[in-house]
């Protein structure tokens, strides 16, 4: 069910599995993104049902504009999973950036400068993770959980108590003012942006496939001349700059800040990328599929707020897309699995050849 | 996030694996000493700061306080022992915590016994979901306990509403159990001490507890050993399911009143204290004693700063802080042991 034309190492390779003729066929008809364009329309339908509101003009604005800022942090985080790794503390380093915003700006500094320490602190919290994770040598689950605490945790001792605003409004328009002539709010256009300058990186430059090919087998990557640990503390540089990115975005659309901006928010953004069909294994994904989750979940959000859902319980339909996003291709594995095992079990050698190869962490000095 | 990285690991059976376990051991039981001494020493240094903080009150406070999360610890340990993560620990309390709130509402004279039953069956429940999620459809652990985090939680919240049950709905037996003490020990740190004991006879003796480990070191090899995979991590989802459902009734008689809102983010606090408790983020390794006196340190720390003066806005920090440190002490530790067995392991690794 996954785009198979993203495999920079077949996954016969990589696993010591193989694809059966019929399979083979099929799949490129199967693509994820297809059954993901199905969802979309499905989605569309549903909201449509759930409110006449829905169709309304100038709904559009307001779609977008309250996932702009999770869209944004969901392409690094991208990158990352098909490196193989994963951010949690995306959500915490929006709150921080945001809160180190307005401190700086209540403070007396301008509001652009604000804007570009807060970003630089993006370079911080992201390099600090990416220093971690590949120097240190440590996984990044676990940094990234411990990094979720401390990040939020610092914007609660820079302003534990108050809400900071008082942005000059020609910002905190972003918030109410689509972009001129259009329906797009400003968020949904930077994303727009950053889609297509990932998008071409990852499918269009030897850079993208060096990314895949770290998610395919770190230690083939590592030899074949690929410098993975550079590339993947860049990648977790890029989401911390593009994490504060998000968080400036959603300190001038409410018009302030507090240090639990956002709390949370990783689940949506880790759903976004699931379910754009990024293998949480590493190796696959398309930024087309994250496009499309990112529109998918924009409009069941939409549609369910207007059917007054409140957030909270609209969180089991995004953690129940979470779990269905990964259990729908795993179904498909498991169904190869089996026959795999059948298999091995006649001739164990390839299992062990294929477990050697995938000891890369290790490997790489 | 096992599968394919944990093949590789089939090479490590045989004698080194013996020396690997023993180190680990020795360096465990350091560590158990370490956060031992860490204590004895942030309540020394807050206790010359204001005596009050060594009083008796004060210190059933701390223990009592810690006593949810050490208990909580105790299936966090023994999942992220078999190279799993369980992330709806906290969505589980509150869940319980609520179901038991509301039964109390409705019946004042249920029955206790078949309180905290209830509160384990619905742990339970939530355990048997995580760890089939997890099994049968071997999606990765934490991408199921992440989404379940915000799904039982939703599921609460549903229920729920706005409503809250408050302390005067409680019956004062069931209050007793989280503020009444016996020579001057609280309920709630007997419970945990009872609970942290128990499991960690039962890990360092019961055989299909010695599973775990066998798992977190090499699910490959542990398979190939013969060991049930699929199942001892199901069991690890399930106790940890219904060790976290127990933890909510306690949570409810230690705190008196409880909303949809009921042990949110816990999970990040379990976490860290397991991990400072020197249990093995990779699997493998550690005590369930280390996970629960990482929880007493955690919650000291808290503590002490008010006592002293620092805002409590810097216990999160903190958190976060010691975690990151801890994970980073024990891979420099690692480094500093493994290279031998390292060398050996490759040179292994190229005779195959």
């Amino acid at each position: 069910m996954q785009p198979e034309s993203e495999r920079p190492v077949t996954p016969a390779a990589a696993t010591g599995r193989t694809v059966s003729p019929a399979g083979a066929l099929l799949r490129p008809l199967v693509r994820w993104e297809s059954a993901l364009v199905l969802l979309l329309i499905g989605t569309v339908i549903l909201s449509t049902q759930l409110s006449a509101n829905f169709t309304r003009s100038g709904n559009l604005f307001y779609i977008g504009l309250n996932v702009g800022e999770i869209a944004i942090m969901a392409l690094p985080l991208s990158l990352i999973v098909i490196t193989g790794e994963i951010d949690l503390s995306v959500a915490s380093t929006l709150g921080l950036s945001g809160t180190i915003m307005a401190w700086l700006f209540a403070h007396g500094l301008g509001v652009w400068p604000a804007m570009v320490v807060a970003l630089l602190f993006g370079v911080v919290t992201g390099a600090f993770n990416g220093m971690l994770v590949t120097r240190v040598g440590l996984p990044s689950l676990a940094v990234t959980i411990g990094t979720l605490t401390l990040y939020r945790g610092i914007a609660q001792i820079i302003e534990p108590n108050n809400t900071i605003g008082g942005f000059p409004t020609y910002l905190t328009n972003i918030g109410i003012i689509p972009i001129p002539h259009t329906q797009i709010p400003y968020s949904v256009a930077f994303f727009a942006f950053f889609a297509i300058v990932v998008g071409v990186v990852l499918h269009a430059t030897p850079l993208g496939r060096s990314i895949f090919a770290i998610g395919a087998n770190q230690e083939t990557a590592f030899y074949s001349g690929i410098r993975v640990k550079r590339i993947k503390f860049c990648l977790f540089v890029l989401s911390g700059v593009l994490c504060s990115l998000a968080g400036i975005l959603w300190t001038l659309r409410f018009g302030a800040a507090r240090y639990d901006d956002g709390t949370g928010l990783e689940l949506y953004v880790v759903t976004i990328v699931l379910l754009g069909g990024v293998s949480i294994f590493g190796g696959r994904g398309t930024i087309i599929g994250v496009v499309l989750a990112v529109a998918i979940l924009a409009t069941l959000e939409e549609g369910l707020t207007l059917a007054q859902m409140p957030s909270q319980n609209q969180n089991i339909v995004v953690g129940g897309l979470l779990i269905a996003s990964v259990i729908i291709p795993n179904i498909g594995e498991l169904y190869g699995r089996g026959r795999d095992r059948a298999r091995r079990f006649g001739a164990g050698a390839a299992g062990s050849a294929a477990a050697t190869a995938a000891e890369a962490p290790e490997l790489a000095p | 996030m096992s599968t394919a990285a944990d093949l590789g690991r089939a090479e490590d059976a045989g004698p080194s694996r013996l020396r690997t376990a023993h180190i680990a051991e020795s360096l465990l039981r350091w560590r158990e000493l370490a956060i031992a001494l860490a204590l004895l020493l942030v309540v020394g240094l807050t206790a010359a700061d204001n005596s009050d903080f060594v009083s008796v009150t004060s210190l059933q406070q701390l223990l009592s306080g810690a006593a949810v999360i050490a208990f909580l610890a105790i299936g966090e340990t023994i999942v992220i022992i078999t190279r799993n993560v369980d992330l709806s620990v906290g969505s589980v309390l509150g869940l319980s915590a609520y179901l038991v709130g509301t039964v109390f509402q409705h019946h004042p004279h249920f029955p206790m016994p078949l309180v905290f039953l209830l509160a384990l069956g619905v742990g339970l429940g939530c355990g048997v979901v995580n760890g089939a999620l997890v099994t049968l459809l071997r999606v990765p652990s934490l991408v199921v306990t992440l989404g379940t985090l915000y799904v039982f939680r939703g599921l609460d919240a549903v229920w729920a509403g706005g409503n809250q049950v408050g302390a005067y709905s409680l019956p004062t037996s069931f209050n007793d159990i989280g503020y009444g003490t016996v020579a001057d020990v609280p309920y709630l740190g007997i419970i945990a001490i009872v609970g942290v004991g128990v499991a960690t006879y039962l890990l360092h003796a019961a055989r299909p507890a010695r599973d775990f480990y066998a798992i977190g070191s090499s699910p490959e090899a542990a398979r190939l050993a013969g060991i049930p995979v699929a199942r001892r991590v199901f069991t690890a989802f399930v106790i940890s399911g219904a060790v976290s459902g127990l933890a909510g009734a306690l949570w409810l008689s230690f705190y008196g009143s409880v909303d949809s809102t009921a042990g949110t983010g816990y999970e990040l606090e379990v976490i860290a204290a397991v991990v400072v408790g020197g249990v093995a983020i990779f699997g493998g390794s550690g005590t369930v004693l280390g996970a629960a006196l990482g929880a007493l340190l955690l919650n000291t720390i808290g503590s002490a700063l008010v006592v002293v003066r620092i805002s409590s806005s810097w216990e999160m920090a903190l958190q976060g802080a010691l975690l990151v440190g801890a994970i980073t002490f024990d891979r420099i530790i690692s480094r500093s042991v493994v290279p031998a067995l390292q060398t050996r392991r490759s040179t292994r690794a190229a005779r195959v």
